[in-house]
């Protein structure tokens, strides 16, 4: 095993320290008051290690490069993680002690990434005992981290992997107006969530609009019992966050008199208002994601995306020139009366309207065929005139989601200098007779279909 | 008088590879239908003057197909209460509920799920330890009764960890339970008379729902009977013999296990394919279970239970087939072995003259996503590729819309 961690993301990580305050562990000055103060030590940090892998180059395959290009009988190279070289045959050579995978008939895509997952925090078998997922204690809960949930040995994880997941969002529910922090994690076997803790990734936080949070507080005769509730609940806590934020950036500035105290719900919020955390908000009406805008005016956040997001082809306008993402289903519908307005097109008119469509699960079965679900989308906009490229569809599961996350310049592309998150499909990954066959995580093969010494079990499914 | 004319049409599908699934394929093929049903298929059809043709050149043809689980027209809005009609609120034994008559005809969904080529589809209720009678409809009629192929199906029961709390809480308790009612419901069809002179012990369930059984006990009427873990496969399995009951299984997520004993029982599966979360129900199940099955010898019919997405029966079709099944398998388990398991094979399933003119004609493979529907009939009858979902689609492709 390297204990390297990957540099370009090094670089990033602890952007999104607790207190805001941007400690530089390059120089070691005495320790002084603020230092000794929690806020300032490690806030749950990542200790991701690439696993060790010889250079690895596959050949002969059609290579969808997320970037524009579709290289019929292309290769691909990488090593320690990193990719090295994409084109055609001729133009990729082998690093020394390369293993040569033939991949003809085969084609190879960036690995797969889901901006909404439950795995882990809705574990399987299913039962009480792993529903860690809605702490529904109080409509707002931004003080809960879905990484403390999290349970690595959740043996939905492998069934994700064998279908070329490599990087995903593990988001609390949606019970909540504000549900709490998301992890975003490496879908790779590990015994702590921190070993699989995306190096360098921001959190984001978890927001719901809608049926949900009204309904499971309404019950209760409690806040929020309406829509309009909803909306003053938002306001309420990020209005608190504000003099939160104000309160610890002034003490920070000069650390004179006694600092605040922590208060880990607004800690989070403040995070939020001070541009270094992703709010990723579960809604499905377009009126509602509407007023979500206006909430994030209000107080100068940026939406980063609308999760479900039925109907976003009505405002998909709106979202594009607010430069908003949505993370959609290709086809889900009509469970509840916010999803009745569900439609085929929605990825593809979003796409047409200039937005950044991204095609999650929100389900352990759904992020096993995100390329299937690609393909739904991208055929009922085609059938309906509107001209999807097999590329963009792509970089709906790809490159998108990675923006989605603030990782687009580290995973969801097949480019040079890339972290080497690779998937060969067993024929087009459009097609529903194809399989991931190999998935290779930061270089590394995770997943083999053809050999079980490379099909992670978990300690869940072990001598049953 | 509009249906009535359309009926009386004939149609004419041309120049298909048509897949009758009760025989080989056609190369460029025809279809005859004239009046609701097929009249005619083969390569060297004669078509009447004057019928209507649909050039299919290049197209494939298969029966409509059908989706061998959901609840369709039982159910609009999940999470509406006032919407779903499929599940009876009181009765631990239901055998008397028949939905036929909660089904709506006007459900958004029937358009939805038929323009993407199932013409027909199970409509089951759920919940409970008997939960009821399911029936089977054709997805276009403006009446229940122009809907409904048969009525009852069968009667479902469930052997699985849901109806546990029914039972007392043991699995043993509910294999018990189902003993009691259908000893109560034998004993209660050889003793009548006492019953209304109210010489008899009290009855493990109401008269009605023990009437409802009758059929189920005497062998006419199928019983679904829900089990996944291998264990209560094999309870069911032996609770068939023990009543020389007319057996379907449902689920059986751990069937593979015992896929040679299923097969040897000459019971029929309901398979889910893409159904592989393991939970303590069914720790061994995986997307594999559909081909084992049917590589066993077990007659497969595959389902998607998710009503709103009865659509995706495609899907998991295709599934089945890269998880093993041979296509015309999983093309026969989408037609004709429902209609086989469903007791309808005499007029549904496959493209053979007399049968109903339940017809797709597709763009390609009809498993595959780049595949539409181009043409649906029912019952001899074209239905128009519209639904609540590309009317919304014609609004909202141009931004702003035009209210």
């Amino acid at each position: 095993m390297r204990s390297t961690p990957h540099l370009l993301l090094a670089l990033s990580s602890a952007c999104a320290s607790a207190g805001g305050r941007a400690t530089s562990k390059a120089t070691a000055p005495p320790v002084t008051a603020a230092e000794s103060l929690s806020v300032s030590r490690g806030q749950y940090p990542s200790t991701y290690r690439r696993h060790a892998y010889p250079p690895v180059v596959i050949r002969n395959a059609t290579i969808m490069t997320a970037t524009g290009r579709e290289i019929p009988n292309g290769a691909i190279s990488f090593k320690d993680g990193r990719i090295l070289a994409v084109g055609e045959g001729g133009a990729v050579t082998a690093p020394a002690g390369a293993v040569i995978v033939d991949a003809a008939g085969k084609y190879v895509t960036p690995g797969v990434i889901d901006t909404h997952s439950h795995l882990g925090v809705y574990a399987a078998p299913g039962t009480d005992a792993e529903s860690d997922g809605n702490e529904l204690t109080s409509p707002v809960t931004s003080e809960v981290w879905a990484e403390h949930s999290f349970w690595p040995q959740d043996p939905q994880i492998p069934l994700a992997i064998a279908g070329g997941i490599t990087t995903i969002e593990a988001l609390p529910g949606s019970g909540n107006l504000i549900g709490g922090r998301s992890a975003v994690l490496k879908l790779v076997p590990a015994r702590t969530v921190q070993e699989m803790k995306f190096p360098g990734a921001r959190y984001g936080l978890k927001m719901a609009c809608g049926e949900n949070p009204k309904r499971v507080y309404g019950q209760r005769h409690q806040a929020p019992s309406t829509r309009m509730g909803n909306m003053a609940g938002y306001r309420g806590a990020f209005a608190q966050a504000e003099a939160y934020r104000r309160k610890w950036d002034s003490w920070n500035r000069d650390h004179r008199g006694e600092p605040p105290e922590r208060n880990l719900r607004l800690e989070t919020l403040a995070e939020v208002l001070r541009g270094n955390m992703y709010v990723q908000i579960h809604c499905y009406r377009a009126d509602e994601m509407a007023q979500m805008l206006d909430l994030a005016r209000e107080f100068g956040f940026k939406i980063r995306s609308f999760h479900h997001a039925v109907e976003s082809y009505k405002i998909a306008d709106l979202l594009a020139h607010d430069s908003t993402s949505v993370s959609v289903w290709a086809d889900w519908w009509g469970f509840k009366e916010e999803a009745m307005d569900g439609i085929q097109q929605n990825a593809a008119l979003n796409q047409q309207a200039g937005g950044r469509p991204a095609i999650h699960s929100d389900s352990p079965s759904g992020i096993q065929r995100l390329n299937q679900e690609a393909a739904k989308a991208m055929y009922a906009g085609q059938r309906s005139g509107i001209p999807i490229t097999r590329d963009q569809a792509l970089r709906w599961i790809t490159a998108n989601p990675a923006w989605v996350l603030g990782l687009d310049s580290v995973v969801g592309t097949l480019e040079p200098g890339k972290m080497a998150d690779v998937v060969v499909w067993s024929g087009d990954p459009f097609s529903v007779y194809a399989k991931a066959v190999q998935v290779y995580n930061d270089g590394w093969l995770v997943y083999d279909r053809n050999d079980p010494a490379h099909q992670p079990r978990t300690d869940f499914e072990l001598g049953r | 008088m509009i249906g009535a004319l359309l009926l009386a049409q004939t149609i004419a599908v041309t120049g298909a590879t048509v897949y009758p699934v009760s025989g080989p394929k056609i190369a460029n093929g025809t279809v005859l239908i004239r009046d609701g049903n097929i009249a005619a298929v083969g390569a060297n059809v004669t078509i009447p003057s004057g019928a209507t043709r649909i050039d299919a050149t290049g197209k494939w043809v298969t029966p409509g197909l059908i989706d061998g689980g959901g609840q369709m027209g039982l159910v609009e809005i999940s999470a509406v209460r006032g919407t779903r009609e499929g599940a009876l609120a009181s009765d631990t034994v239901a055998a008397a509920f028949n939905v036929a008559e909660g089904i709506n005809p006007a459900s958004a969904l029937i358009p939805v799920t038929r323009i993407e080529g199932i013409t027909t589809a199970l409509a089951a209720p759920d919940g409970h330890l008997i939960s009821g009678q399911a029936v089977l409809i054709d997805l276009d009629g403006a009446t229940i009764e122009q809907m409904v192929v048969k009525s009852p199906v069968a009667i479902v029961a469930r052997l699985n960890e849901d109806v546990k709390d029914e039972a007392g809480g043991s699995r043993a308790g509910v294999a018990q339970r189902l003993r009691r009612v259908f000893g109560d419901a034998l004993e209660y069809a050889r003793r009548k008379g006492d019953y209304g002179r109210a010489q008899m012990q009290p009855l493990a369930a109401p008269a009605a729902d023990l009437e409802g059984l009758f059929p189920v006990l005497r062998g006419e009427l199928p019983l679904i009977a829900v089990a996944n873990r291998k264990s209560d496969i094999e309870t069911a399995l032996r609770i068939g013999r023990e009543y020389k009951l007319k057996l379907i299984l449902a689920g059986a997520a751990e069937g593979w296990e015992i896929a040679d004993e299923i097969a040897r029982a000459g019971v029929p599966v309901l398979v889910e394919p893409l159904d592989n979360i393991p939970s303590y129900d069914a720790l061994g199940i995986r997307y594999e279970n559909a081909a084992l099955l049917a590589k066993a010898g077990v007659k497969v019919v595959l389902m998607e239970t998710d009503t709103h997405n009865a659509r995706n029966l495609r899907q998991q079709a295709g599934n089945a087939v890269s998880y093993g099944m041979t296509w015309d398998q999983a093309l026969r388990a989408v037609t004709l072995s429902p209609a086989e398991v469903f007791g309808v094979a005499d007029r549904y399933g496959s493209l053979e003259p007399g049968k109903e003119g339940d017809v797709v004609v597709w763009s390609g493979d009809p498993f595959e996503f780049t595949t539409a529907a181009e043409h649906v009939l029912i019952r001899g009858k074209e239905v128009p590729l519209r639904s609540r979902q590309t009317e919304l689609f014609e609004r909202y492709k141009k931004l702003p819309p035009d209210y």
